[in-house]
């Protein structure tokens, strides 16, 4: 579904603070199933899952989804596809303060120019899938690490994207609230939605959630295994 | 078409969220633009009047006018002249004007005396002008008393005021009959201050003009229009000084706007890349900073202009009248006719919402087109 052939990425090119992130990377990611980047800080997981979900711009290679060449489109068709295909949750969560958990939710779906009506149903029921109807007017500065993270989940998906890239999902958050966290995305991917997780969290590991893991280090793939192959109904992983 | 529509609502929904977030600095922003509006406005829509007032007094006024000239000095005109200009093809009517200046030691004004054309009031009375019987502390009934050009006191009856909506040329305005102003200035019967002429075809006022001059070398002759334009030049002049000073204003408050949108914050830089990771494509963050200045630069003209527009048409433009009514000690107080010009409105709006918008925009567009990966990791 989602391939990188010898996909690099340089930053500050030609400079004196030229860095390499990603260094000739090439993988395949299968539709429907759970890959996780794994690496400590520094070996290039968040930059790899920019360029899977196109927030950044390989220096080097190509990205392909659906065989689609990904890395050249043009920002607009870039951009869409971005809004449409994927859904992002991030490190730091990454929502805007003093907007309520429900604007929040709600901004990505606004450039599609859906029925507002629409979105703001959909919003108030992913809100309550993840357990935070009752926050939808909160200002999200109010919520818990836990909560926020959820919310973030919850943007997501707004836009019913088949791929969710996930930061550090668990980052800043105890382990209760990590496996909160983690049995949401297995639940995402038990509806059959293809999940790619960058962590070095020992928790997601442990979890029957991901099925393909990716060794990184200094930016290039080290191993590539897979872990288990969990049914896709298993009730463990139900939130 | 639906699709459009419902995008732009979204975008102004998270606009109108957005603004509320920041309420104090927008509130603030909000409050300097009012400000500046209403300060240019005032000073524009109050120039406007009085140009339109002069514009409107002129009208009636002769379309010539002949001053006698002794040694380059404005002089007393003899009443053989009038016919001598009366003899003149072209010329309809002549008629001889007495107007003088007295320095009115009570005011410390100069008031203008003078003789009308009709319904001149009775020997012993006057007319005053509505400004300098406010300031004299006179009504009808009462005795306005000045020292005449040897000095001795003559004392006249106020039996009128004059209309207040001509207070505009008769703030300072003594009118009384032929004889009392003779006697006032001790000019003898036959002299006049100057000329007012008619002409059959208004077209050929200029020719009429060369006539004159022709005729009477020693004469100047100032024609409507010059008269006009001369207002014009006035109430130009006046009205440039504070849009001087407002234009630093306005280039100082183009530049608060620059400096605002382009020291955008590291979290506003870092919200456009939250929204464009999101999907948001450069465009988007556009419209929406669009919405945003539009929004506030808009709603600030309007609030602006509003005000502006009742204190100069129902206040008076107390703020600006010592500048723009000229340097006398008499201000006249009149009121403008209210008028909504909708070509100033426009230049007064691109004056001030464009260079807002322009100036917020541009930074704006600069952090929008850069990669989302690169603006949220700074």
């Amino acid at each position: 579904m989602i391939e990188l052939a010898g996909v690099g990425k340089t930053f500050n090119p030609g400079r004196d603070n030229e860095f390499h992130a990603v260094r000739e990377v090439s993988l395949s990611i299968e539709a429907g199933r759970v890959t996780a980047l794994r690496g400590p800080s520094g070996s290039g997981k968040t930059t790899l899952l920019g360029l899977i979900g196109g927030l950044t711009r390989p220096s080097v290679g190509r990205v392909r989804l659906h065989g689609r060449d990904i890395s050249a489109l043009p920002e607009r068709f870039l951009t869409a596809l971005r809004r449409d295909t994927f859904g992002f949750v991030f490190q730091q969560f990454q929502l805007i303060r003093d907007l309520s958990v429900l604007d929040n939710v709600m901004l990505p779906a606004v450039p599609t120019g859906r029925a507002h009506a629409d979105i703001h149903a959909r919003a108030l029921r992913l809100l309550d899938e993840v357990g935070l109807g009752q926050r939808a007017a909160a200002r999200v500065q109010w919520l818990s690490g836990g909560e926020a993270q959820r919310a973030a989940i919850a943007r997501a998906l707004i836009n019913d994207p088949s791929v969710i890239l996930a930061d550090e999902p668990t980052a800043h958050l105890d382990s209760a609230l990590s496996r909160q966290i983690l049995e949401i995305l297995a639940e995402l991917r038990r509806r059959g939605r293809t999940l790619v997780i960058a962590s070095h969290d020992p928790l997601v590991f442990e979890m029957d959630l991901v099925e393909r893991v990716v060794d990184l280090r200094d930016g290039r793939v080290l191993t590539v295994h897979g872990l288990s192959t969990v049914p896709m109904d298993k009730s463990a992983c139900r939130p | 078409m639906n699709t459009w529509i419902e995008r732009q609502r979204g975008l102004l929904d998270t606009t109108v969220a957005n603004l509320r977030r920041r309420k104090a600095r927008n509130l603030g922003l909000f409050m300097a633009y009012v400000l500046l509006v209403f300060l240019l406005a005032s000073v524009v829509l109050f120039g406007d009047g009085m140009r339109r007032e002069a514009r409107l007094l002129l009208e009636v006024a002769p379309e010539l006018v002949v001053q006698r000239l002794t040694a380059g000095r404005h002089d007393l005109m003899p009443a053989q002249w009038l016919e001598r200009i009366a003899g003149l093809r072209g010329v309809a009517a002549v008629e001889g004007r007495l107007w003088g200046y007295h320095h009115d030691a009570a005011v410390g004004a100069n008031l203008t005396l003078q003789v009308p054309k009709e319904a001149a009031p009775a020997a012993g009375r006057v007319h005053l002008g509505a400004t300098l019987a406010r300031l004299r502390g006179l009504a009808p009934g009462d005795v306005l008393s000045l020292r005449d050009h040897a000095g001795q006191p003559h004392a006249f009856v106020v039996e009128a005021l004059l209309d207040s909506r001509s207070e505009l040329v008769s703030a300072d305005l003594v009118l009384l009959c032929e004889a009392d102003f003779r006697a006032f200035f001790g000019i003898g019967a036959g002299l006049y201050t100057d000329a007012a002429l008619r002409v059959v075809n208004p077209l050929e006022t200029r020719t009429v003009a060369e006539k004159v001059l022709a005729r009477l070398p020693a004469t100047r002759v100032i024609s409507r229009e010059e008269m006009r334009r001369t207002y014009d030049a006035v109430f130009n002049w006046r009205q440039g000084l504070p849009l001087m000073v407002l234009s630093v204003l306005l280039a100082a408050f183009a530049l608060l706007a620059w400096d605002k949108a382009s020291g955008l914050s590291a979290e506003e830089r870092r919200e456009i890349g939250i929204l464009k990771a999101l999907g948001w494509d450069s465009g988007d963050v556009l419209a929406m900073k669009l919405w945003e200045g539009a929004l506030l630069s808009v709603l600030a003209f309007l609030l602006g202009y509003t005000l502006a527009w009742l204190h100069v048409y129902y206040a008076g433009a107390p703020l600006f009248e010592p500048v723009l009514k000229g340097w006398s000690v008499l201000y006249p107080r009149f009121a403008l006719a209210p008028e909504v010009d909708i070509s100033r409105i426009v230049s007064l709006a691109l004056l001030t919402v464009l260079p807002y918008v322009a100036a917020t925009l541009v930074p704006v567009w600069r952090a929008a087109t850069l990669d989302p990966d690169e603006v949220m990791r700074e």
